[in-house]
């Protein structure tokens, strides 16, 4: 079996509940703030454990994006993925389900897989995130991307940012995965066109590449 | 000047020697004698890097300054009435910048999730807030969402001018059937009749329809997610009165149609209109529920079949009478007459309308559904008659290729361990193998499909290959490099592909699996007359003729002498311009190819468990045709791909409407189901090559067949395995279950 989210993988982050229904659902219109728990909390608030009033308008979101330190004013309500990809000009993570259903959003959040449609941007304060962006250095290739390349395991391309930053994480923490592994680690990817058994092979070659160091 | 070639056509072991007219202007379409270096070979995507980087902007990704989102508003009944329409307070929240009503006060939407009006505003947020603020009184109508809520005689009409339920097709009468099957039983033999029956299904693209639109005076560039550029150029043009030109329509990128995305759409058009009426920049695409609702599916059909066959296997007769629905459009028509000979054939189908988003053809429409009868009905019949169903291919399909496929597949998936008796193997678990074959008519070409390609060699060596068309993500962009490459007897990775933008020469559309067929041809004969441009400099400096030359190796060099070469790039360095370019048509297809279809065979083995219904697909043995193959990695993408789907078809995939609220209660990607990796067999694709001879390449389209025969061998391996039939798709635990406790009990058992 794989050991995808394993309860020793770190300290549970702040604000590591998804509130995301809740906030979306209370929009600007009705006049709704949001209340934080967590680091957010401390700074504005100076007590430890006081929730802080957020929104409706844009606040200040401070946090570590592909090793660069950023801060981006958003709504309280909006997700880390329309974050990326509307003010940030990230749009490599893609939104097709907008619910945490397909993958297609999925960026490394300190070092975990996370649906980035599932996290708002609120909740990232302080934290690090990598994007699909992160990982080619120029015109190479993370060894995981250029093994997409290689397996074939695209076709129209949009789901692939997806599954190649979901076997890049199983990879982070499982450096030999079996095809088993990789299977579970890619099982919260969706594709259309049906390339996963290509996946599978990519994953278990770019492990191979990794391990002769790259 | 027209000139006649002879060609070596075929595959081995059935070549056929076969003379052609080529036109004038073509080169001699390879055979199998031809010695390709590139053509045929593995050859890793041009475009992968772009995509495995995130880098690749697809429509959804444009981002461009000042740009507006856009939303639609839709109706949320199956069918209502609108008794009052009020944008005002949505046009008055700050950052909302255009309103567009599509349908006014006294208007009857016919579908959850037609179109009433659209918006756009600054951010995605301020949009999504907006719509919500248009105020609509509803009246609802009384609906219809189901095939039997349809077909009442009292049933609500759909359309107000006609009834629920009209012809799909003209119905087709050869023969007579009640001879045929007399003859059958006659003989000894069988005639077995059943219903099968198969669902709606979305095409569900990851990346929804939608648009990024902009207008500069009155010239309109529209980024399309779309399987159709110049479609979507013709359709927008039209509506807004513009001459072609005035209409760039882009399409670098796109994730996914399956054939939902041939036009604008009522939301490219609404997409257009709001940012002409905002004067910025708007982009729109729908969101997954809006994708399930209101842009395509395939239609489901009960389809009863009558099959006869003598004593021997030979088929006597089919009797077809199907009705399907598609929603508010037309076409529930399925293929459930072909693949073997059917001295008589009557066949009649209908199509019922419902309130619900209209049809639109789907990976090799009426096809999947089609086969999954025929084949099911063939596999019982066989049984009946005590044959092994790869004999009763072998005695009624007459197709050559498919033949050979039939054999090679049944060897690769080990055909001898299929249960002699089905159901005969120990439980819980039990395993099974079934088989079907597969067909695709469509050639690809004028005068359904036009392509127009350039090539250009710069005069530093580098080439261009350049068509308007799209990639739907079968490799068209790779395609275009490969054929280039092997003209010019260069690496693949040597030529630059551009495609995507209607200012390039026209392309297909991605439909019927002709973008490969048609456009190739085009390629290389754009590229062999580029090269003849470069022949006659090359011929100057190698004092030869130019009809001497020929290139290989990246040189072009005299024929039979190959030391009197140039390098490509100092050839290249030696034009008087700055470049040599020509341009390729696609030419209609020349005489008849070696085969007329495309074939396929499918075999799978499966395991079900007898006790929770549970069926996991383990080996798909899947051989296909396509003519030539041109790239062998991209060409079994689309194999294992269609397999997939078809997997999905077969287990998963349902649209399901309430019959009672007429909503459709999954319209998302956790309850609509699609395969996902835990569903994965062990896919095994083989490219069967044939010399088809009736274009300069020879070559078929892949993507349709590949998805045809999938559910028909699962379902008929499931029989193998458990002995019960499951005539239904998706084949869900509950069916399976049912199946087993309504089949007869063998002995022992």
């Amino acid at each position: 079996m794989s050991d995808e989210f394993p309860p020793s993988a770190g300290p549970i982050p702040p604000g590591g509940f998804t509130r995301r229904r809740f906030l979306q659902g209370v929009g600007v219109v009705l006049g709704g703030a949001a209340t934080l728990p967590g680091a957010r909390a401390g700074a504005a608030e100076g007590g430890a454990g006081t929730p802080a009033v957020l929104g409706p308008d844009a606040v200040p979101v401070r946090f570590t994006l592909n090793g660069k330190a950023t801060t981006v004013e958003v709504e309280p309500r909006v997700t880390l993925l329309d974050t990326l990809r509307h003010r940030l000009d990230l749009t490599g993570a893609k939104r097709v389900c907008d619910r945490g259903a397909c993958g297609a959003c999925t960026v490394q959040l300190d070092g975990l897989p996370v649906n980035s449609c599932m996290v708002l941007a609120v909740d990232v304060e302080e934290r690090t995130v990598n994007t699909i962006e992160s990982l080619a250095q120029g015109d190479k290739l993370h060894p995981v991307q250029a093994a997409f390349v290689d397996h074939d395991a695209l076709q129209c391309g949009f789901c692939t940012p997806g599954m190649v930053m979901a076997v890049k994480c199983c990879l982070d923490r499982n450096p030999k995965p079996s095809v088993e592994d990789v299977r579970h680690a890619v099982s919260g990817n969706l594709c259309r066109c049906g390339t996963y058994p290509r996946v599978f092979a990519a994953a278990l070659d770019a492990a191979r590449r990794l391990g002769k160091g790259g | 000047m027209e000139r006649k070639e002879k060609l070596k056509l075929g595959f081995p072991g059935a070549e056929k020697a076969v003379e052609v007219t080529i036109p004038d202007g073509e080169p001699r379409p390879w055979d199998l004698d031809s010695k390709l270096a590139v053509v045929g070979t593995a050859v890793p995507r041009a475009d992968g890097p772009a995509k495995v980087t995130g880098r690749a902007k697809y429509t959804y990704d444009v981002n461009l300054p000042g740009m507006l989102y856009g939303r639609i508003l839709r109706c949320p009944f199956a069918h209502a009435r609108i008794r009052k329409l009020d944008a005002s307070a949505a046009e008055r929240l700050p950052g909302v910048k255009a309103v567009v009503l599509r349908m006014k006060e006294g208007d009857e939407p016919k579908f959850q999730g037609e179109e009433v009006a659209a918006l756009a505003a600054t951010t995605d947020e301020i949009a999504g807030d907006a719509v919500r603020m248009i105020k609509v009184e509803w009246e609802k109508l009384p609906f219809v969402v189901t095939l039997e809520q349809a077909m009442k005689p009292d049933a609500p009409r759909v359309h107000k001018d006609r009834g629920n339920v009209r012809p799909a097709g003209r119905p087709t009468k050869r023969g007579d059937v009640e001879a045929g099957f007399q003859d059958a039983l006659d003989s000894g033999g069988a005639v077995v009749e059943a219903t099968y029956t198969t669902p709606v299904q979305t095409h569900s693209a990851l990346e929804t329809h939608g648009h990024v639109a902009r207008w500069e005076g009155d010239q309109l560039t529209v980024w399309a997610s779309t399987q159709a550029t110049f479609g979507v150029r013709e359709q927008l043009s039209r509506h807004f009165n513009l001459r072609a030109n005035q209409v760039h329509v882009i399409t670098h990128y796109m994730g996914g149609g399956f054939g939902a995305k041939f036009g604008a759409g009522p939301e490219g058009v609404l997409c257009c209109e709001l940012a002409r009426k905002a004067g910025a920049p708007v982009k729109l695409m729908l969101d997954r529920k809006e994708e399930h609702l209101a842009v395509g599916n395939r239609p489901s059909s009960v389809q009863e079949l009558k099959l006869g066959a003598k004593k021997d296997g030979t088929i006597t007769a089919i009797s077809a009478k199907s009705h399907g629905s598609p929603g508010i459009g037309r076409g529930a028509g399925c293929n459930n007459t072909e693949l073997f000979e059917f001295p008589n054939v009557d066949k009649e189908e209908l199509d019922v309308a419902v309130n619900a988003g209209e049809a639109r053809a789907m990976r090799a429409p009426g096809r999947p559904q089609g086969i999954f009868a025929l084949e099911s009905i063939a596999d019982e019949l066989a049984e009946k008659l005590g044959l092994d169903p790869l004999e009763f291919h072998q005695k009624n399909d007459r197709h050559a290729v498919r033949l050979a496929e039939y054999e090679l597949g049944a060897a690769k998936i080990g055909w001898e361990r299929r249960n002699k008796v089905a159901g005969a193997g120990a439980g819980p678990r039990k395993r099974g193998l079934g088989m079907a074959g597969s067909y695709w008519p469509v050639a690809g070409g004028p005068p359904q499909s036009a392509a127009a390609v350039q090539v250009v060699i710069h005069k530093d060596g580098s080439v261009d290959v350049r068509n308007g068309c799209q990639d739907i993500g079968t490799g068209t962009r790779t395609l275009m490099s490969v054929v280039t490459a092997e003209e010019l007897g260069l690496p693949s990775s040597h030529v630059t592909p551009w495609l995507g933008e209607t200012t390039d020469p026209v392309g297909p559309a991605s439909g019927g699996s002709t973008t490969a067929p048609t456009l190739a041809p085009a390629v290389r004969a754009a590229a062999w007359r580029a090269k003849q441009k470069l022949f006659e400099v090359a011929a100057k400096e190698l004092t030869c003729e130019p009809g001497e030359l020929e290139t290989a190796d990246g040189t072009i060099r005299v024929q039979g002498q190959p030391t009197k070469a140039l390098a490509w790039k100092k050839a290249c360095g030696l034009m008087e311009g700055d470049q040599v370019a020509a341009t390729g048509e696609r030419v209609p297809n020349f005489g008849r190819p070696f085969v007329e279809q495309v074939g396929g065979a499918q075999f799978a083995e499966v395991e079900v468990d007898v006790e929770t219904g549970v069926i996991r697909v383990l080996k798909v043995v899947a051989v296909h045709d396509c003519g030539r193959v041109v790239n062998k990695l991209t060409a079994e993408s689309q194999v294992v791909g269609g397999v997939i789907g078809g997997i999905a078809f077969a287990l998963h995939e349902e649209r399901l409407l309430d019959a009672h609220t007429g909503h459709m209660v999954n319209p998302n990607l956790e309850y609509y189901k699609i395969a996902g990796s835990l569903d994965m067999p062990e896919i095994v694709p083989i490219m069967f090559d044939v010399a088809n001879g009736h274009n300069n390449v020879g070559l078929r389209g892949l993507g349709e067949p590949t998805i045809v025969p999938t559910a028909a061998a699962i379902a008929n391996a499931v029989h193998n395995a458990i002995g019960a039939r499951v005539r239904d798709l998706p084949m869900t635990p509950d069916r399976v279950l049912q199946a087993l406790a309504s089949a007869p009990r063998r002995e022992g058992r």
